[in-house]
């Protein structure tokens, strides 16, 4: 395993019922410290199935995960100590309605990494700060647009200094006006080195942030490149009619 | 031969002022009865000793009651969303044999009359026990398994994102509970475990039945004592509980509003 290579991907499957739904069917790939790989394709293709499997809410049902050297998969993984290194960002932001944005923020440091809350607050106003919404710090996620919830839940997972950041369509369940608030955050990340597996519908975003694009239909990876090969120059048929629709 | 007036008769006209002798017959008969429920011989300290009963029961049997229900609630919610795809071994095993005993619990306790309930207890398991905790037990257990389903209930309706943002931040599925579901669960869930808390006053007057003198029992002996049963029954029993489910409503809707300030 290369030096540079944070998770190893090795032939994972994820069938439901028993055999007849293969949402994955043998995915290989690696993903390296500061990469941003972005995720496309068709709805059912796997790719939010193999997101889910990379922090395991979804149990995979055979195949490996290496994660910083580790095998997540193993059941003798401490899973939590691992999701901790794992920031994960989902299409419905998830944040706990029960608590202001500040208490969302902090909620994990001071209970799992056993921060003082000062320091967990500072910290939180700190990233606050850098994505324009410090002045909300003490309002209610209902309160909130939906372009500021899922800014507030990117530097919720933030808070816990994790390795990679896994984004689940992190744009798909907002307003049109209000995607680009939420790109231009997860931009100014990958520029600052973040390592980031993004699944997305915004080709614009792969095209001009990602460093590679893994392609994928019915559960397998069909197609994997840079960004300006896979939207220039497709060579299966797939991906070439996949992109005649979305482009 | 004089007429024989009984001791209560005796004494009311003793100490009752003249004007209250003076008003109409209707009112002072009804004054008269009043006094031979609650006054005369100090009658009003069964009322006051049975509300004093009824208020113990209620409080210690809630207590049971939300205990045993966020346990058993915690064990079928889990065994439901987990337990099917588990990997055999102790865990599942474990896990599968309590909420099995859940699962029994709650058909047993809600498929039979809480008085066969407390009169088993009294009878049959609990025979060297107090009345009070003989009680207790029975209204907790009983309690138990309405509030389980109304947490179970709850704790479905929260979004499964919450608790897959909880798990991607590390906490694990205990923590994920305590801090993220159990909370909004219990929000949601507030109005109908009030009205659990309601039925659940009410229902102590059934203990009545194993002879510990709550307050509806109170009512019940005064009214055999004296042959009034309007007066004990609707002023002495009716209405106290009234007042008391009044205020324990006002009380929860103040809590209930002040959970809710948070959202909207």
């Amino acid at each position: 395993m290369n030096a540079s290579t944070l998770i190893k991907v090795n032939d994972l499957k994820k069938y439901y019922n028993g055999e007849k739904i293969k949402a994955l069917d043998g995915v290989t790939a690696e993903i390296l410290k500061g990469e941003v790989v972005v995720v496309i394709g068709p709805s059912g293709s796997g790719k939010s199935t193999f997101l889910r499997c990379l922090s395991l809410l979804e149990i995979p049902t055979d195949g490996h995960i290496l994660f910083n050297g580790t095998d997540i998969t193993d059941e003798k993984t401490d899973i939590n100590l691992h999701r901790q290194k794992m920031g994960m960002v989902f299409q419905h932001f998830n944040l706990f309605p029960h608590m202001t944005v500040l208490k969302n923020m902090t909620a994990a440091p001071i209970k799992i990494l056993k921060k003082s809350k000062a320091e967990a607050e500072a910290q939180a106003m700190a990233l606050l700060k850098r994505v324009g919404l410090e002045d909300r710090a003490n309002a209610y996620p209902s309160q909130l647009s939906g372009g500021q919830k899922q800014r507030i839940a990117i530097v919720r997972a933030l808070c816990m200094n994790p390795d990679v950041m896994l984004f689940d369509e992190p744009t798909s369940a907002l307003d049109p006006e209000m995607v680009g608030e939420v790109l231009d955050v997860m931009k100014q990340l990958a520029h600052e080195g973040m390592t980031m597996v993004v699944v997305t519908h915004e080709m614009g975003f792969a095209k001009e942030v990602g460093s590679r694009v893994i392609f994928m239909d019915e559960g397998k990876i069909v197609e994997e490149n840079s960004p300006a090969t896979i939207f220039e120059n497709p060579q299966s048929d797939r991906l070439k009619s996949f992109l005649a629709k979305v482009l | 031969m004089g007429t024989q007036i009984s001791p209560v008769m005796a004494q009311w006209l003793d100490t009752a002022p003249q004007w209250i002798l003076d008003l109409p017959k209707g009112l002072s008969d009804f004054c008269y009865k009043i006094f031979k429920c609650f006054i005369f011989d100090d009658r009003y300290m069964m009322f006051v000793k049975g509300l004093g009963n009824t208020l113990i029961l209620t409080f210690f049997a809630l207590l049971i009651g939300i205990a045993l229900g966020v346990i058993v609630s915690l064990v079928r919610v889990t065994w439901d969303k987990n337990g099917l795809e588990m990997k055999s071994g102790p865990r599942k095993f474990f896990l599968g044999l309590a909420n099995l005993v859940c699962r029994i619990y709650l058909t047993v306790i809600r498929g039979t009359p809480v008085v066969v309930q407390i009169l088993i207890y009294y009878f049959v398991i609990m025979t060297s026990s107090d009345k009070i905790t003989t009680g207790i037990v029975a209204f907790g257990i009983n309690s138990g398994a309405y509030v389980a389903e109304i947490m179970r209930s709850g704790i479905m309706s929260i979004d499964g994102g919450q608790n897959e943002a909880g798990r991607s931040l590390g906490f694990g599925y205990v923590s994920t509970m305590r801090y993220i579901i159990l909370p909004q669960a219990f929000k949601n869930v507030l109005p109908a475990l009030a009205n659990e808390f309601i039925v659940l006053l009410k229902e102590t007057a059934v203990a009545g039945y194993i002879g510990l003198p709550d307050l509806a029992y109170a009512g019940s002996i005064i009214g055999g004592n004296t042959y009034e049963y309007l007066i004990p029954l609707v002023f002495g029993v009716a209405l106290v509980y009234l007042i008391l489910v009044m205020f324990f409503t006002w009380l929860v809707g103040r809590l209930e509003r002040r959970m809710r300030a948070n959202e909207r």
